[in-house]
């Protein structure tokens, strides 16, 4: 067992978590976090993805213990104050999913996207998207909604703006739930 | 007054963004895996590595010691309760089927069964356990391939049947008085027509829903609470009772959130089976989780088909018969519906089309593959896939335009209601209108032109134009129907409505959404029927604890079947209000008129709403004589028929001539589901439906080596496409409602993957046809196209040298070549 200090959704956490146990286990089982879901164990779907460090990864990929000292933000910690994060309202509006099982995942992996890329066309988006699998929508409506998030969201809005105060996202304009 | 919301607009056809959402999109789930129980212990699976052998000996002693582990069990252990898995539809009374034991006891037969299971502490003790457990196999041949297991002295898959062959279901227009004789008509055609054979492959599939199965069982209250991650909790409850013979009224069943099932969740599984009765020997909560692997080797598949037809027509192009001859791959086993499904397509071959003589026989047959099931579209596809891929055949034969072929042959606008050659009436269509609409949006006479200009300058780059004009049956079903077709069970659906003293309802559903978006649906019904507004009405379902009664979601069968229930139970509602609202106002009934939740005094201005009556009915001070103080109804639908959604669609493809490489360039669809409820709803299930067809066209194969192991057995080799794979799509819909439900609904669930898979593979061949390609195999992958032109080069150079046969490409080319029309 090793001991390792993680923040996550804004809250630190301590544990003693296995050298093998995957972020992603770490989240669901030790911390609660059981928004972040697992969809395969080949690293595919990108349902687990989540933002480690202002960077977007598949938390089946990493071990917790790598996550040692390190920020994580899940779909859980996206909200502000009551008010969706825009790329979870873009997925509302415009009916980006349907069971919703790759929506956490999807969510992450376009905020992630939309930081490198504030204002991508439709291809970028695909791509951008790429190891994030859905079979339920045909991706068309996500496409949509990242291109409507991207338009609602001010430059700087990615990742990188949970791990600073709320200050940073002053700029983010969601609409309410 | 009670504070409820007074609704401004007609709910039913507006846009409205889904309930459902608020919790997918904040991460909120109540996914089955994400449960955790006081004392709970964790389930995993030994799965047999091998795809047909004898179980000589099981050694569990090292795993019963691992760290963590609470038991271990054998087939042998669970041999004398586990019973034998349910197959609810024994097509033929001549039907024959193995015993199917949830865990192997003797014998494996498909590589992915289960053999063995540790329960532990956590499911990674669990899973660390099975690689201790010994487990020797002799091994016995394997068989895979269907028409070698229906050869004279095959290798059996059980042996103590004495036969590789279920059944046989066959269905002929002359014997049943439909129609002419099929030999009758392909006589005719040789000497008079055209007559064209095709033999086509339908690749076996995996659904690959994207939240992988998970039970979790609780034994220790006085109902044993199972949930699943299933489509079908109703059914399942029944199943249980009588599988395990457990008194039904001490179990519930819960299916909580369930990311998506298209057919795959559709079943009793041997692990929602084993996880039961291992908690209930153990007394405590067990959970068993697969991992993708796991899913996509001992999940059920779906299609895997050969399909031998025949059409013949007139010169005219006038379809004067078909002959389908189909030989369906069951696997090892015969699941909840396995059988039925390459029979549903029975009713489809003939599609739109108004054909004179008919005849259709499947082979159900046995290899050591997993068994395969429902999966979206479940025999439709593979019917219509056939017939739109065989009028293109036609069409080329003829030299006919393909869509004029349709035309000349389908069931005009005015004939509806239309009694097919298959025995089903067609209640209500417009063929012409969506086509019509189709080619306008696609461009149709402009991208032919194209495909001219580019055919002419030897373009490298091909461009094909791809045809389907589809119709489907769904909205499982007429229960008689079903009974004829000896299926174990009704196709009713249930509904019940609550009303609440504030004004507020509760809709209680038999169906079970798993990503269909009920909740959102079926309030704007509700919303419209009691003139609520749509945040006031809660839909329950998914729990045989407060949804008692249920068919569950499968086949299209939601709104049609289970939104009329609601309608229904609607209706009781309101002609209970009426008589405690007349009451109330001091009128006759009769001068009672409603509408939209409010009830007038006819000429007057006074009036009251059902959720006044609500309140009064809860007082129950005042009430009309003999009337009981409850608006509460419920009611239980059996529709009179099918419904049958249709359209058209149209794909355009590129295709590389010398890499083989395919891109869809554009995709129309004009698909008429008879009125909607919510179009945003609709449109996410055409698309969603698309992308399933498409890649079975273009991407999807669950492939076996020789050995029968499952070779794509990881999303790395089982190819669901992502969202740099799939095209944008242009819809559009045209509605001409159903006459045989109140709603004018159709079926939408199915209707893309039906529709879009011989679309794309009819556009990939007209690609490349004028260099002599009549089929690609699918799926479709750039060396698949690439050998088919080369094939074809080879067989029209040697045609050059002076051979009378025309290319066969993969099919079997035309049995008369000697009459043929135009080549
Ligand atoms: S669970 Fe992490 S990529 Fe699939
Ligand atoms: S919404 Fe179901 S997998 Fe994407």
């Amino acid at each position: 067992m090793t001991r390792i200090t993680v923040t996550v959704d804004g809250v630190k956490y301590t544990d003693e978590v296995e050298p093998r146990t995957l972020l992603v286990h770490y989240l669901r089982e030790q911390v609660g976090k059981t928004g972040t879901v697992v969809g395969c164990d080949t690293s595919n779907c990108g349902a687990c993805t989540v933002h480690l460090d202002g960077q977007s990864v598949k938390s089946c990929s990493v071990f917790a213990v790598q996550a040692d000292g390190s920020e994580v933000t899940t779909i859980e910690g996206l909200a502000r104050d009551g008010r969706l994060h825009p790329v979870q309202q873009a997925f509302h509006d415009n009916h980006a999913l349907q069971c919703g099982f790759c929506t956490p995942g999807m969510i992450m992996q376009a905020i992630d996207l939309l930081g490198d890329n504030p204002n991508p066309d439709d291809e970028q988006v695909r791509h951008g998207l790429e190891g994030n699998l859905c079979r339920c929508t045909g991706y068309q409506n996500i496409v949509k909604a990242v291109r409507d998030a991207a338009g609602k969201m001010s430059p700087g809005a990615g990742p990188a703006a949970e791990q600073v105060s709320s200050q940073a996202r002053s700029g983010v304009s969601g609409g309410g739930q | 007054m009670t504070a409820t919301a007074e609704p401004s607009v007609n709910e039913f056809g507006q846009a409205r963004k889904r309930k459902e959402d608020a919790r997918l999109i904040s991460g909120r789930t109540r996914w089955t895996d994400n449960l955790t129980l006081p004392g709970m212990v964790h389930l995993a699976v030994l799965r047999s590595p091998v795809a047909h052998a004898t179980i000589t000996s099981i050694d569990v002693g090292a795993a019963k010691q691992a760290p963590g582990v609470t038991a271990v069990f054998t087939g042998r252990d669970l041999a004398d309760e586990q019973g034998s898995l349910p197959c609810a539809w024994p097509i033929s009374p001549d039907m024959v089927a193995p015993q199917a034991p949830s865990l192997a006891v003797d014998r494996v037969n498909f590589a992915g069964e289960a053999v063995a299971v540790v329960v532990a502490r956590s499911a990674a003790e669990a899973h660390d356990a099975l690689e201790l457990i010994d487990v020797d196999y002799d091994d016995l041949p394997v068989v895979l391939d269907m028409e070698a297991a229906l050869a004279d002295g095959a290798d059996l898959v059980h042996p103590e049947l004495g036969t590789n062959r279920s059944a046989l279901w066959a269905f002929d227009s002359a014997e049943v008085g439909t129609g002419g004789d099929v030999e009758e008509a392909i006589r005719g055609a040789r000497d008079n027509g055209v007559v064209v054979k095709r033999r086509f492959r339908q690749q076996r599939l995996i659904p690959a829903f994207m939240e992988p199965r998970s039970v979790v069982m609780d034994p220790t209250g006085e109902q044993m609470t199972l949930w699943s991650a299933t489509q079908i909790p109703h059914v399942l409850r029944v199943m249980i009772a009588m599988t395990l013979g457990v008194p039904e009224h001490k179990v519930r069943v819960i299916a909580p959130d369930v990311g998506g099932g298209f057919g795959g969740k559709l079943q009793v599984t041997p692990e929602e089976i084993i996880t039961f009765l291992v908690a209930r020997r153990l007394g405590k909560p067990v959970k068993w989780t697969e991992g993708r692997s796991e899913s996509l080797v001992s999940g059920h598949h779906g299609r895997d088909q050969i399909q031998d037809l025949t059409i013949c027509a007139n010169r005219d192009g006038t379809v004067t018969g078909l002959k389908v001859e189909l030989l369906a791959d069951m696997g090892a086993y015969l699941r909840l519906v396995t059988p039925g499904v390459p029979i549903l397509g029975a009713f489809m071959y003939n599609a739109i089309y108004k054909i004179p003589a008919y005849h259709f026989a499947c082979t159900n047959v046995f290899t050591d593959k997993t068994p395969t099931d429902a999966y979206r579209g479940a025999g439709r596809p593979e019917a219509t896939f056939a017939i739109e891929r065989m009028m293109d055949e036609l069409a080329a034969e003829l030299g006919m335009e393909p869509l004029e072929l349709r035309e000349k042959n389908w069931i005009k606008h005015e004939e509806f209601p239309y009694t097919t050659i298959s025995t089903l009436t067609y209640d209500s269509g417009n063929y012409e209108a969506a086509t019509a609409r189709a080619k306008e949006l696609f461009d149709y006479d402009g991208l032919r032109a194209e495909q001219q200009r580019r055919r002419a300058a030897n373009d490298p780059v091909q461009l094909g134009i791809g045809i389907s004009t589809f119709t489907e049956m769904c909205g499982l079903a007429p229960s008689r129907v079903l009974g004829s077709l000896s299926y174990g069970a009704g196709g009713w659906e249930h509904a019940a409505i609550r009303m609440l003293p504030t004004g507020k309802v509760e809709v209680v559903t038999g169906s079970s959404p798993h990503g269909q978006g009920h909740e959102t649906a079926w309030s704007q019904i509700v919303s419209d029927q009691l003139g609520v507004a749509f945040d006031d009405v809660e839909v329950l379902h998914g729990d045989t604890q407060s949804s008692h009664k249920g068919m569950d979601s499968y086949g299209s069968r939601s709104l049609t079947v289970g939104g009329i229930a609601v309608v229904k139970a609607a209706e009781k509602v309101v002609e209970k209000a009426r008589k405690v609202a007349a009451h109330m106002l001091e009128a006759s009934e009769d001068d009672l008129e409603y509408d939209r939740g409010r009830f007038t005094v006819r000429g007057t201005d006074k009036g009251t709403t059902v959720a006044d009556v609500a309140l009064a009915v809860f007082a129950a001070h005042d009430l009309p004589e003999g009337v009981e103080p409850s608006l509460d109804s419920d009611a239980t639908f059996d529709p009179e028929n099918f419904s049958f959604p249709h359209g058209t669609h149209l794909c355009a493809t590129e295709v590389d001539t010398e890499t083989g490489e395919v891109s869809i360039r554009s995709y129309a669809s004009v698909d008429d589901v008879g009125t909607v409820v919510n179009p945003l709803i609709v449109d996410g299930q055409i698309h969603g439906g698309l992308a399933q067809g498409i890649a079975q066209a273009l991407y999807e194969e669950a492939v076996y080596d020789e050995a029968g192991t499952l070779v794509t057995g990881t999303l790395a080799d089982y190819l669901v496409p992502s969202a740099v794979d799939l095209p944008h799509f242009t819809t559009d819909r045209t509605e001409t409602p159903s006459t045989t439900n109140p709603l004018g609904v159709k079926g939408v669930g199915e209707a893309g993957t039906i529709a879009s898979t011989p679309a794309v593979v009819n556009a990939i061949i007209d690609a490349v046809r004028h260099l002599g390609v009549r089929d690609v195999e699918m799926p479709c992958s750039p060396q698949t196209v690439w050998r088919a032109i080369n094939a074809a080069r080879g067989q029209v150079k040697s045609t050059s040298e002076g051979s009378t046969e025309t290319a066969a490409g993969g099919g079997l080319g035309s049995i008369d070549s000697q009459h043929g029309g135009a080549r």
